[in-house]
This record gives structure tokens, sequence and C-alpha cells, in this order.
């Protein structure tokens, strides 16, 4: 059966559903992914919340979904848009097809998609509301709902995991599993708790540090929430992957701001001030943090953006906070930024020792 | 860090003749090395004897010296020059060995030469299997079970304990040479034999096997600072068990899921950081399909033919870009020549699919061991890009340039079920045929699976043509739907499948679909998935969504290249496309390439004004020529390939620039050809043309013998045989399938000459004549060749000159133009005309300093003409010798003896003041190691033995016993006995030299006679040339 992708911008794109026809147009932000596998983690991530994704790669569903890469337990955009989805998994720990799996979940695909064109006018307009639908002509408004997406994908009871020397609060935005992975494997117990969770909370578990996590949506949504991340980064080291980094800066005094349409994929080079090396980083963000704004903040850029300059992660001049825009946790993307987990496991270490000094 | 400013000068190793395993990928790569060093105002001083290629052009590089790649040699140029760095990880394998032995002889100390790129202990870290293995258990990187012998019995232990089968690799070999599978302890024995011979350190890597594992590539770039990026991954459709260069292969993987590739991705990372590489860095993996185990198979610290298919596949110059990292400058600091904006430190991004497939010589010597392994045996390669798998392979297949149009390979339908899946057990290049035919006849997958061990993805997408083409046969020209016949196009059918399938003419396809509005978008190669804007001009053709060429009004003209590298057909007619490009740009003209090789120069995509990577078939171009709106085309330089598109495009009502159909036909159709020559009354050699069986033995009657047969119409002397009696051709008819018509040829035992020339339909220009060492019967591309003439009386090449000449007048023929010629005392015979660009115009023109493609085609824009004829100068200073150079060592059962059926896959130049110091030259680079003056024969004349023992070579009769022959230089077996091919087989494994020709050896005995011989770079000759002339 025919689909058809509208933009607001008012072009439309004709499709073949993979499985059922959708009951009802779908509406989303519409945002492109350019990583060439990793279809199952950019799925799971809960910061894909409500969008529609387009992959550029064409070939999408090869090996089918497993059960050790989900980054949560359900996928989370509104729809996806390929050229090609695979109704086969081609591969020994798939369990089912790209299409079954969506298909059961209820999001919708949309295939043989010129993805390409489609991209390319995200390029020049900016992600931007869409709507699928089985009707060419749609006379549907393009207004996106706004509701705070972080509410629906955080967990809603503090949960802990794993046994280690240092007790980080995972503070839950919509978290990537491969976050908390990345903690248990250096040996952290770890305590995920809600995104309205207060600083008074957080304090009353003791951790030895706090992991500010991704998520989805526009960071100032949780304008409410600043407060307390603040209280949290001045008594804790503190480490904010995406949302989490945004969040921080909101928190201190800085600012974000929209892009046009984000970064999203596995090869996004950030160039590490410190180092003066380069490495690949995985990203998935349309808001970014204003420059201009890290002084009165009491932040610096540490890293760079190396295609368009932006900051892709600060420092703070006294406090112990690393953050980053891009996510070193991996999956799906490269594992060149794993170091940071050890930056921020340092960080919890150097500074127990000096409340232990202190003591 | 900006680039390195303590160093002015750079001696750059290119990588040599082709051979299997090292092709036209090293010129490409050799090309952008040099552009990209002199950018940065470097003198780039080059070594490389190569003429053919791209690379070793005037202009490219600043002193080029054809002079032998040895140790010897490279000291000489070190001192004439005084270079100050070193580059030589961009000549392949040849480049590196190069710079290895070097260090090992301290040249690079005692000159104070500064290795650039990836340090020579890194180098050998990485190719000493030893060193190697050391640092991947240190790195905890798992290596197959292995163990480093340097002799039989130590690799018979190792196999009893392990068991077999065990992979045989040979330390510091190209291409896996003399490399393996042994299933047995004889295979063992016999592997490891050759391989410890072919190893410059002797040494050989007995690895467990690990066939049936997924094989996956990454190539990677590092920089001085430590910045390490993956440009592509690739998986091979074959598994583990097929050297690389013989696997189909794909780009980006499709198999693996993200954890795996960016698992596999990490070791490379971290191993080439340990390497400590500076520059590209080629990595292979063995990845278990059930598990996440894997091995490490190899690191090749180097630019490499995978690199130069990573380019093409992801658009990424990574020659280009490690060149510029060698001189010191960081990835960050370089721009991606694609974007215009990015930065060259990124990963590139695919939104298509690449398929990679082998073009072997199996076709052209259907006799020889077709069986694939460790061993690569794929002289070339060609790509398809598309959107999707099916019809980037469908475009791959059909850029062979095999005869296929589809995946139904010649013979297959013929072939029991049973006789097709043990052709397919047997692992042959034919397996992707073979395993489509058994899908046909609906053998199931899981079986297909279980034998071949290739990824249920690759056999369900072939599953899936399977189904299309039965579809496509299930309906008709007339009643298919526009969706289907779109959908069918999507998939990769051609127009001539489609045209079989519905009985109709494939023009009537075209039609249909032009009717239909059925026709190809092209899309962007960018490197960033469309991202990013971007400025590249490289596109693809693809049956789904928007056009992204752009209109342009300008007048343009499409040069068709020449396909993958075959024998006969190599990197020469690649230099002819790229100076055609480059004469057209002088001239302002947009042009627009046509081509499918990734390895050449022609498809990257800085030098044409557009780029098109497509299959050379007639649909295709036509496809491109509708959608540029060109109106002229250049068919000259592509070669045979080229040519032969001719007629359709002539039909379509398109120009040719300089060479009509009909004036191809008039010099290929032989009774066309033969009566031009009575015409114009230039001496031919008798023949006819015969239809049948009758005719055949009529003509040769008629003609006597002995007789020259060959099929019309073939490129390097397919198929032809010479037949000197009764009995042979008894012999040669019941043997062979003879498929009429067959021209017959009086055989003159004579000499042979030729020349390459640029006409304007009234003048020529003849730089050279070059005279054959070699007798009649030997082909051109095989034998030795002089310029100039050393032997021919001023009569002879006057004639030479005065039928060219009449040729030109007569035909009115414009461009360029090959005529070979048989001189037999005084008379001198026309043989053959090539009206193209031919194996022998970059030697030419490099060697007398005339740009003849350059000419030519400002001759055929209408842009330059000739006031009178250019000759060849009188008096040269100088004596060029052209070489053979072959690489049967890979081809198991291809025998060596020189024959009109050309064999060689290279050639080399070297330039003397005499013949004898350009022989020298050359026999200096073959000789081998510890050899004595010793030359076993089979038969020879008292004379000859006489001659040579004068000469202070002793010749040895041959007695049967390999083993005595160790330190002997060569052999001389010109016979076709038993005993000749088993001593000439033997010699080509022991890389000793072989002569099959008296003229040969002869050559090889007055090149013995020189002592002394000096480097002088190409243009020096040709300075003084121009001196000597104005002093006259």
């Amino acid at each position: 059966m025919d689909g058809y992708l509208h933009l607001s911008e008012g072009v439309s794109y004709k499709g073949i559903w993979a499985g059922k026809v959708p009951e009802a147009e779908v509406k989303g932000e519409i945002v492109f992914f350019t990583g060439m596998s990793g279809y199952q983690e950019v799925l799971t991530d809960p910061s894909y919340k409500d969008q529609i994704v387009v992959f550029t790669y064409p070939l999408i569903g090869n090996y089918g979904i497993n059960k050790a890469d989900a980054e949560s337990l359900k996928p989370h955009p509104a729809a996806v848009i390929v050229y090609e989805a695979e109704r086969d998994g081609f591969h020994y720990e798939s369990d089912i097809s790209l299409t079954a799996y969506l298909e059961n979940w209820g999001v919708p695909v949309l295939t043989h998609v010129d993805t390409r064109t489609v991209v390319k006018k995200i390029r020049e307009h900016g992600s931007m509301p869409a709507v699928l639908s089985a009707r060419e002509d749609s006379q549907t408004n393009f207004m996106l709902h706004r509701d705070l997406k972080v509410g629906k994908v955080s967990s809603e009871e503090t949960e802990t995991h794993g046994k280690g020397d240092h007790h980080i609060v995972l503070f839950d935005f919509g978290f990537k599993k491969s976050i908390l992975d990345g903690l248990l494997q250096k040996g952290c117990k770890v305590t995920v708790v809600p995104y309205k969770s207060s600083f008074e909370y957080i304090q009353s578990l003791q951790p030895d540090g706090v992991l500010l996590s991704n998520g989805p949506g526009d960071p100032k949504d949780l304008e409410k929430q600043l407060p307390q991340i603040k209280k949290v980064i001045e008594h804790f080291p503190t480490l904010g992957i995406c949302l989490g980094h945004q969040l921080a800066a909101l928190a201190l005094g800085g600012d974000t701001k929209k892009m046009l349409f984000g970064h999203r994929g596995a090869n996004q080079p950030v160039h590490d001030q410190e180092t003066g090396k380069v490495f690949m980083s995985s990203q998935n963000h349309s808001y970014v943090v204003d420059e201009d704004s890290l002084e009165r903040a009491g932040l610096s850029a540490r890293f760079i953006n190396c295609n368009d300059g932006s900051v892709e992660g600060l420092s703070h001049l006294h406090l112990p906070l690393v953050t980053v825009q891009f996510h070193p946790e991996a999956h799906p993307g490269p594992g060149d930024s794993e170091f940071i987990f050890d930056e921020f496991i340092k960080l919890v270490q150097t500074t127990k020792r000096r409340v232990v000094n202190y003591a | 860090m900006p680039k390195d400013t303590s160093i002015q000068s750079i001696l750059v190793i290119g990588s040599g003749p082709i051979v299997i395993g090292q092709a036209a990928e090293f010129d490409y790569a050799g090309t952008q090395a040099c552009i990209a060093l002199k950018e940065e105002g470097y003198r780039v001083i080059l070594l490389n004897n190569n003429p053919a290629t791209v690379m070793t052009d005037p202009v490219f590089a600043d002193a080029v010296y054809f002079e032998p790649m040895t140790v010897e040699s490279v000291e000489k140029i070190i001192i004439k020059e005084k270079p100050d760095g070193l580059l030589a990880t961009l000549g392949g394998q040849a480049g590196l060995n190069m710079a290895f032995q070097l260090n090992e002889h301290g040249i690079i100390e005692k000159y104070g030469l500064k290795v650039l790129g990836t340090s020579i202990e890194s180098i050998k870290q990485g190719e000493d299997r030893d060193a190697f293995r050391s640092l991947m258990h240190e790195l905890n990187e798992p290596v197959p079970e292995s163990v480093i012998v340097h002799s039989v019995p130590e690799a018979l232990k190792f196999a009893k304990e392990t068991g077999y089968p065990v992979i045989v690799r040979p330390a510091y070999t190209l291409g896996g040479t003399g490399g393996g599978i042994a299933s047995t302890e004889e295979e063992l024995e016999s592997l490891v034999g050759g391989g410890l011979n072919e190893s410059p350190i002797h040494q050989c890597l007995i690895e467990k096997s690990i066939a049936g594992f997924k094989e996956v590539e990454y190539e990677m770039m590092r920089d001085s600072n430590g910045t390490c990026i993956a440009i592509c991954n690739m998986e091979n459709f074959d598994p583990v068990g097929i050297h690389t260069g013989d696997s189909i292969v794909v780009a980006p993987s499709q198999t693996l899921t993200d954890r795996e590739y960016q698992m596999l991705r990490s070791a490379a990372v971290k191993i080439i950081s340990a390497l400590g590489i500076v520059g590209g860095c080629n990595i292979q993996f063995a990845l278990d399909p059930n598990s996440k185990n894997y091995y490490l198979i190899e690191v090749n610290p180097r630019v490499s033919r995978s690199s130069a298919l990573a380019s093409k596949a992801t658009g990424y110059p990574i020659a280009r870009m490690a060149a510029k990292v060698a001189v010191g400058y960081l990835l960050s600091e370089l721009k991606n020549p694609v974007t215009g904006n990015t930065f060259a430190s990124y990963e590139p991004a695919l939104d298509y699919v690449v398929v990679k497939i082998p073009k072997w010589p199996f076709d052209k010597f259907p006799g020889i061991e077709r069986t694939l392994g460790t061993q690569m045996k794929a002289t070339g390669e060609a790509m398809g890009i598309d959107r999707n798998f099916e019809r980037a392979l469908l475009k791959a297949v059909r850029s062979l340039d095999i005869g296929l149009s589809d995946l139904h390979a010649a013979g297959m339908g013929k072939k029991s079920t049973d006789e097709l899946i043990a052709l397919m057990e047997k692992q042959s290049d034919e397996r992707l045929f073979v395993v489509t035919e058994l899908l046909r006849r609906g053998v199931d997958k899981n079986f297909i699976h279980e034998k071949t061990k290739i990824d249920h993805f690759f056999l369900s997408k072939l599953a899936g043509l399977v189904k299309l083409e039965h579809e496509i046969a299930s309906c008709t020209a007339g009643n298919v739907t526009v969706e289907n016949l779109a959908y069918f196009k999507e998939k990769g059918f051609s127009d001539r499948h489609l045209a079989y399938a519905w009985g109709i003419p494939e023009s009537e396809v075209r039609t249909l679909r032009k009717k239909y509005g059925v026709r190809p978008s092209y899309k962007m190669v960018d490197t960033c998935a469309a991202e990013f804007d971007s400025v590249s001009n490289y596109f693809y053709s693809t049956y789904y969504g928007e056009n992204e060429a752009p209109k342009t009004n300008k007048r343009k003209i499409l040069i068709i290249g020449s396909g993958p590298i075959r024998i006969g057909q190599g990197v020469e007619f690649d230099y002819c496309s790229v100076h055609g490009v480059l004469a057209l740009k002088e001239e302002k003209i947009e042009t627009i390439m046509i081509n499918n090789n990734p390895e050449t120069v022609s498809t990257d995509f800085a030098l044409s004004d557009r780029l098109y990577f497509e299959p050379l078939c007639l649909e295709e171009i036509l496809d491109v020529i509708d959608t540029e709106g060109i109106e002229e085309v250049i068919v000259q330089l592509g070669g045979q390939t080229a040519l032969n598109v001719a007629e359709g495009l002539e039909q379509y009502g398109l120009k040719l620039l300089g060479t009509s159909s009909e004036m191809i036909d008039l010099f290929e159709d032989r009774d066309k050809f033969y009566s031009l020559l009575d015409d114009l009354g230039i001496p031919r050699v008798k023949g006819v043309t015969a239809s049948n069986r009758n005719e055949l033995i009529e003509g040769i009657s008629a003609i006597g013998y002995p007789v020259l047969l060959r099929p019309s119409y073939v490129i390097g002397g397919q198929g032809m045989d010479i037949i000197g009696n009764g009995s042979e051709l008894s012999s040669y008819l019941s043997e062979k399938e003879v498929s009429f018509p067959v021209l017959v040829d009086q055989f003159l035992t004579a000499n042979e000459a030729e020349i390459d020339l640029a006409a304007d339909g009234e003048h020529i220009i003849v730089p050279a004549i070059m005279e054959h060492v070699e007798k009649t019967g030997v082909h051109s591309g095989d034998s030795l060749s002089v310029i100039p003439a050393q032997t021919l009386s001023q009569d002879v090449q006057k004639k030479i000159i005065d039928y060219a000449s009449k040729i030109i007048k007569y035909t009115k023929y414009k461009g360029l133009m090959n005529i070979q010629y048989i001189v037999s005392g005084k008379e001198v015979y026309i043989l053959e005309i090539n009206p193209r660009s031919s194996r022998t115009m970059p030697i030419v023109s490099k060697v007398t300093g005339v740009p003849l493609v350059n000419k030519a085609t400002k001759i055929l824009l209408g842009k330059y003409n000739l006031s009178k004829d250019e000759l060849p100068a009188t008096q040269e200073t100088y004596v060029c010798l052209k070489y053979p150079v072959f690489s049967n060592f890979a081809l198991r059962g291809l025998d060596i003896k020189t024959g009109p059926q050309m064999m060689s896959t290279g050639e080399g130049i070297s330039v003397g003041a005499t013949l004898e110091e350009a022989l020298k030259k050359y026999y200096s680079s073959l000789s081998a190691k510890n050899a004595k003056n010793l030359i076993v024969y089979t038969t020879a004349a008292p004379e000859l033995i006489q001659e040579a023992a004068s000469m202070g070579i002793e010749m040895v009769p041959f007695r049967g016993e390999l083993n005595e022959l160790d330190d002997s230089a060569g052999v001389y077996s010109s016979g076709g006995t038993e005993q000749d091919i088993v001593l000439r087989q033997w010699a080509i494994r022991r890389r000793k030299l072989v002569f099959s020709q008296e003229e040969t050896l002869k050559a090889f005995l007055l090149a013995s006679q020189e002592s002394k011989w000096n480097v002088k770079p190409m243009g020096e000759w040709l300075n003084e040339k121009i001196k000597g002339v104005t002093l006259q």
C-alpha cells in the first residue's frame, strides 16, 4: 500500500507501508540519522521519543532485532522512514525482523522513499513537523502538540543496579541502557532516579557522583528542574551526557538554542581542546549549548565539533563537572570517547579523596 | 602540526610494472600523492619503471626515473638527487619492500633520508609475522593459532598438532604470492617449499584455517597526533578462504550489527595506534558468524588495493590525505575536498551500496586452474554503486566486460544440478553464477549456505533476483505495467536482459522505457549521506528518486573509459583516457567521464568535470548521454571496450569524434582491411576468412604452412594459434571448439615493428618507430621492443612511415592509431591497424616527449591541425627498452612460453645511452639472488651455447633434476615438450629468468656484456636530445 510523507515545508513524498497501514495520521518532528549500522539502538534510544526518523543508509534491518542491543524496552520514534526495510533478520542473534518488531509496537514504517531527497530538504529547511498519511493530499495542520517528552520516558521509581566502590546516581531523563552498562562496567553501583527527583532526595542517597542522562526534547522544557540540577552539580561530581549536558549548562546560567537539523549519526568529529586529538562520536541532538553564554556560567568549551564549531562538551572553572553533547557510551556508533567515563570516575575518586581529607 | 619544512625534496617510490596483486590502484595512489606533494611546494623525485602510468608523466613529478626498482638503483638516484625525504607507503608492497631493503642496507641512514609517514619500524612490525604476533598478544588482540617457520619440517610439525587444513602465508610477498591452503601433508610440503623461496626473508606463517568466517576489512587513516579514523569498512561476499582481491566485496558491511562493526573498528584503532601508523592502513578481520569471536587476519601498513576501492566507494581521497599526513599535516587541518567545507578528520557515511567484483583472466586462459584461494588471481576489478544491493551487484557484473548482461553465465544452464553443486564446492570464480543457477533450480538456500558459508543475507538477495527473473519472464513487453518495468529496472535488470526475455530488440526496451518515463536518476557520492552541501561531481545512476546531476549548456564531450584492468587492456588505456580529459580541459570544454574501474586515475572525481561511475554498456552510456545532453563522444581512448559501443552510439545519432564505426570496421573487418591495403599497394601477408571447416582447410592449402589462425575482433591475441603442418591442424580441429569465422593468415618468420601516431586526416605525427626484439609469432605485448629501431634500414623505416601516411591520407583518419608491421628483409608488410589508443602510446609519448594523446584529442576537437608530417628523429641520443612483465606465478597451469596470445600483465621500460645499457638495467632488476652465470636449457643450438660461453654465460643441459638448478640464473626453453613445460613452471615458481625465444636470450647475453649503468631522469634524456637537435 502506498503511503505519503508530508513535510510542513509543503512537499510530499510517496512510499510504501512496510506493514499495516496506520489507522490515523502520524505526526512528529522529522529528523535523519546518518549511521550505516545501529538502527536498533536508534529505535530504542528514548531521545528519539515521538520523532519521525529517516535512515539515510538505504538498507535497514539486515541483521534483525536482538536482545542484546536494545537501549530501552521499546522503540520510541513515532514512525520510521527508509528506502528498504528488510523483512528477515540475517544474524545469529536476531530474534525478530525489524519490520515485525516495529509492527508489534505499532510504529509505522514507510519504505521505498527517496530518503536522500528528504534529507536534503531537512538539511535545507531544518528538522520540521511532518505527517505520515495514507492520503496523497494531507490537509492536516502541522502544529505539533508541545509536551514534556522526558516525562514519557523517565522511570517512575528509583532502582538500584550493581555493586561497587563508587555510588553513582543516574538522573534519568530517558537514559540509554549503555550509559548504565558503561557505569556498571567501571565498577559502579548505580541508582537510577526519576527526572523529577529533588536535590534533597538525591543527597539522601549519598552518591559519590551524579550522571545527568540523555533524553528527548528541548532542555528548556525542564526549566522547573533546573534549580535541583544546579544544586546537584554544586554538590557532587557530575557527568552530563547530551540532554544532561544541556541541562547542566542551563542550570548554571548558560543558554541553549535549537539547531537547524541537529547532529544524528556515528561520525561526528569532535576536537578535544586538551589533547588536540580528534575523535569520532555518536550523536543525537537538536539543541546545542550557546557558546556565548558559557562565560557567565563559569563554563568553558573543552570539546568542539570539527564540522560546525559547535560546543560538544564543557568543563567548569572550579566545579568537578564534565559534560558532553556526544554519547561516550556509543551504541550506536564508535567507542572512541569511552574515556569520558574514566575521567568521570577519576573525578569521583579525587573528590571523594578530598572529602576524606577534609574530614 | 603544519607541514614539515625541514625537507625540500622527496623521493617517491612507485609500484613498478603491473602484476597480479599490484595494479592500477597504485598509479591512482601515486598520482594523488605526487599532486599532493607538489601542491605543498616539494620537489618530487619519482622512481617507477612502469611507463603506462599517469604518475610518471612529466607534469606530476619534477624528475621521473624509469630505472630498475632495486636498492642499487635507488642509491644511485639518491646520490644524484640528494632528496631529503622518502615516501614509500604509496607504492604498494613493492614500495614498502623497497623501503625495508633500503633500511636493511643502511641506505636511509647513510644519506640521512627522512622516512615520511609510517616509520620503518612500524612497517617491520606490521609486516614481520613474528613481531606482529607478539604485538597482538601484548594488545590482547586475537590472531589465529599459527607458527612462524623457516623450514618445511617445522610446518609439518605444526599442522600435525593443530590438524589440517592450514593456511600458508609467506612473509613480505605480494597478493599472497606463494601462499595457499594445504589440506594434506603433500600440499603443505610443496606450498611451504615454494613459499619460503618467495619470501625475501625466507619465512612463512602457518596458520590454523578459519575458512568460513566473515571477512571484514577496515580502511584506516591516522595522523602523527594520534587522530585515527575509519574511512570505510567492507564485507566480503565470500567468507574467509578466498583472497580479498579475488572476493566479491561489499561496502559498507551488510550483516554486522553496530556492536560488531564498532568492536572491529575499535580493534583497528587500537592496533594501528599501537603500530604507530602515520597515513593509510588496511586491516582485515575474520568474524565468527555465530559469536563475537574474531581474529585479526592481516595489517597492511600502507595504502592498498582496498584503499583505492574505499576511496572510490566513499569519495574520500585516502592517498592524497595519506601524502599530506606524511609531510606533517594533521587530519583536522585538512579540508575534505568532497564537501569542501568539512575536514578530513571525518568518517564517511554512505547512503548507497557498493559492490566490487574481481576481473579474472580465465576468459583468456580457460584451461588454467580457476579455483580461488589465498593466492590472488584477478588482474583487475569493477565496481557498481546503487541505492540497493541487487543493482549494485548487477552493475558490477555487467562492468566485467565478459559478455554478461545478467547473472546467466555461459554454459551454466547446460550443466546438471550435481555438476553445479560440485562446481560450487570448488570455489571458483564462477561461484556467484553457479549459486544463482542453483537457486533458479530451486535448490535450498540453507544447503547452499552450508556448502559455501556465504551469508544468508547475500543468498536471499540472489534468490530475490531469481524470483524477479521469473516475474520478468512471465510478462511481455506488451503487458508489463509501468510499475513493474520501473521495479525491474530499479533492481538492476538490464535492457538487454528484458529484451531477451521478451524477445524484442534491446532498443525497443529503451523506447518502451522512454514511453513509460522509466529512466534513471543520478545521485551524488558526497561522503556524508547528504548531511552537508557538497561540491562533488561524482555520480551513479539509480532508478528511484530525484535526479541530482546538474544541467549545463556548455559544449561537453563524453570520454568512455576502459573498464577493469585485464591482460591486453591495462592501465595504458587509463593513461590515454586521463590525457584526453586533460586536453579537453585545456580547451575549456566540459569533460564527462564514464568508467567503472575503482583502481584508476580516470575515476578520480577530481579529474573530469563530471564522473559517472557506470557499466560501460551501451544502455548506461546512452542514459548518461540523455541526461547530460551530450552530442559528442570520444571512443578512441578507452581501448577495445570503448570501440565496441561505437556502432550503437552512432545509431543513436551521436557524433563520434575521429573514429566512426565504419572506419573501425574498415580496419577490423579483415576482408575490407586487406582490400584497403591492396588498393593502396601496401604489402600484406596472404590471408583468407574461413567461415567453416572446409573453407579453413582450403584456405590453408592456398596459403601454405605455417599459418596463423585467430577469431576476428579480439584484443590481446586471444585464441590465436600458429599451425605449422597438417598434423597440428588436425589436432587443432579436434581439440578446440573452433568458432567460425576464423581468420587464416600466412605466417612469416620475420621481424616486427610498430608505430603509434596521431593524425589530422592528412598529416601524421610519428614520434618513434619501435622494433621488436623477438621474431613474429610473439604477441607485441609480450615482446621486448626498442625505441628507436636498431636494425631497420633507412629504406625500411621510410616504408613504415610511407604506408602509414598513405592510410591516413586515403581514409582521412583523425586521431590516434597504432600500426603493426612485419619486416622481412627489405619487405615491409602491414599486419594490423588499431584505430585507437594503444598499449605503447604512453611509452612513446614519455620517451620522445611528444604528448600524442593531447595532440590527437585537440585534433579531434578541431582545435589543432598539423601543417606537415612530424617524423621520428633520425638520431636519438638514447635507447629505450620496453619489456613485458608476467604474473604467471599467480596463474597455476599457465605456461610462460611466449606466443601469439598475450600473457603479460604489465610492462616496464629502461632507458640507456646504448641498447646494452638499457638491457643491463632491465636484467639487473630481474636477476635472482645468489645466481651464477648459468643458464639451464632443454634444447639449444651449439652455436648459441658457444656464443653464450664466449660472453661468460655457461649453458648447461637440463637433465630432469630440478633441485640441481638452484644456483642457475634462468632457463632457456623454447620447446613445447613435457620437459620444457616442467622446467618453465619450475622457473616461474623460483622466479628465475625464463627465455622461451632465442632472441630474448641473446638480448640477455648482450646485457651481460655491460658492466656499468647510470641513472638519469627522463627529462634529462629529453633535454639532451633537444640540445642535440639545436646543435645541428
